[in-house]
């Protein structure tokens, strides 16, 4: 298992591997926001939490078709199939690694760029704290998506309509707590919601996406 | 440490293609399996090796015993020769991988990226996977494919040794290895009659 996490880490550093590409459509989001919104500080530091949130949401979006589908195209995925590593555990494995690579590196950018959008001191941490829970939820029900399109040409789209309202609470939430963490309320009840759906995905969704895997590989 | 096969009956695509396929690979024994396109060999083989269920019929292995190689070899382009072999031996929980680099003399390739490799230095590095294993039982689907008639050589070497240690292997081939103690099993006579396919329909299977 430890072999599969290190291999999916070192492919995405490598060349092509993507790993730079969700942050740097998260930087992009943030920085075109000021601009299309105008220099409007004050409106600004209300939707800095949501923007941040919604960029974050759409970074880890860009990267997910890439968890299966690559694997599946060298038929490496048919070979993990076969080997001794229940297909439970390479679902959670390749979420693992989807959020090592795209979801922290996510989280940590959100403070510099917060700082772009005027976010009010007192929201640092919150934004923090609900990212760092939210972003595993989104990469496992991404890998779950994933799982069910692979091996679809161009399942992209599929991807996207199939695993977006599966994000929407997680982003309710999410921005619901970095909100209230903004206005100086009390972010309790929104970040419990968001480590229950965080923990419920875990523990649910890596047999859902082992028994499509194992249905698409047939 | 016996494949057996029992009256297995496989669909492709909804489709069933073979029925009443039966055998027994004992250790030591090599199976070349024969049969013109489309026939269902690679299904065959997938479904031995566990990838898709059985229409009808049983294959009883001890489990972990089989490892499966298909047409694509599961080689990550970024990753060198060294890199791709470490990752499966660990997978399946080995640790040597420089008896099988020496086997496949891939020893001048360590370093380099599997991207840069050429097709049959690649297929090399693919066979090469099955000794980092350590499983007994190979089922290898066109093993020989774009292999020089050396490195097929290499590979019937590879085959003897692995048959000598107690090993076997069920192979899907068109070419002859040169294996004289291999048996061969024509999966024709297994043709589904329900599924009479003209020649037309098999070029979208």
């Amino acid at each position: 298992m430890k072999a599969l996490l290190l291999r999916d880490i070192r492919l995405a550093i490598r060349a092509g591997g993507g790993f730079g590409l969700g942050l740097a459509f998260f930087l992009i989001v943030v920085v075109l926001v000021p601009f299309g919104v105008g220099p409007q500080s004050e409106l600004l530091s209300r939707i800095a939490a949501g923007t941040l949130w919604i960029g974050a949401l759409l970074a880890c979006l860009l990267s997910l078709d890439r968890i299966f589908a690559l694997d599946w195209e060298d038929g490496s995925l048919d070979l993990l199939a076969t080997a001794p590593l229940p297909m439970e555990a390479i679902a959670a494995i390749k979420a693992l690694a989807h959020w090592l690579t795209t979801g922290l590196p996510l989280v940590l950018a959100a403070p510099i760029l917060a700082v772009l959008l005027n976010l009010p001191a007192a929201g640092y941490g919150p934004l923090i704290l609900s990212l760092l829970l939210g972003t595993p939820a989104l990469s496992m029900i991404g890998t779950f998506g994933a799982a069910l399109t692979v091996g679809l040409k161009r399942g992209g789209l599929l991807l996207s309509l199939l695993v977006l309202p599966l994000y929407v609470p997680t982003l309710i939430f999410g921005a619901e707590a970095a909100r209230r963490g903004v206005d100086g309320f009390d972010t309790t009840t929104p970040m419990l919601m968001l480590a229950g759906i965080t923990c419920g995905t875990i523990a649910l969704l890596p047999f859902a996406a082992a028994a499509v895997l194992r249905v698409n590989l047939r | 440490m016996t494949l057996s096969v029992q009256n297995l009956s496989i669909t492709r695509g909804g489709i069933r293609v073979l029925e009443g396929v039966s055998f027994m690979l004992s250790p030591g024994e090599a199976l070349v399996l024969r049969g013109p396109n489309g026939i269902g060999k690679t299904t065959l083989l997938r479904t031995i090796a566990g990838l898709q269920p059985p229409l009808e019929g049983q294959v009883d292995a001890a489990p972990d015993t089989l490892v499966y190689a298909g047409h694509a070899d599961g080689l990550k382009s970024t990753l060198t020769v060294e890199e791709n072999l470490d990752f499966w031996a660990q997978i399946f929980g080995q640790n040597d991988i420089a008896s099988a680099i020496e086997a496949f003399d891939l020893n001048a390739l360590r370093s380099r990226p599997a991207g840069l490799l050429s097709a049959g230095q690649k297929r090399r590095l693919g066979l090469a996977r099955l000794l980092v294993t350590g499983r007994p039982i190979w089922v290898l689907d066109e093993p020989t494919v774009s292999l020089d008639t050396r490195a097929v050589e290499m590979f019937a070497q590879v085959i003897r040794t692995h048959l000598g240690q107690g090993g076997s292997a069920l192979l899907a081939t068109h070419i002859d290895l040169g294996l004289e103690e291999a048996k061969t099993l024509d999966v024709t006579p297994f043709r589904a009659s329900a599924a009479q396919l003209d020649e037309f329909d098999e070029a979208f299977l």
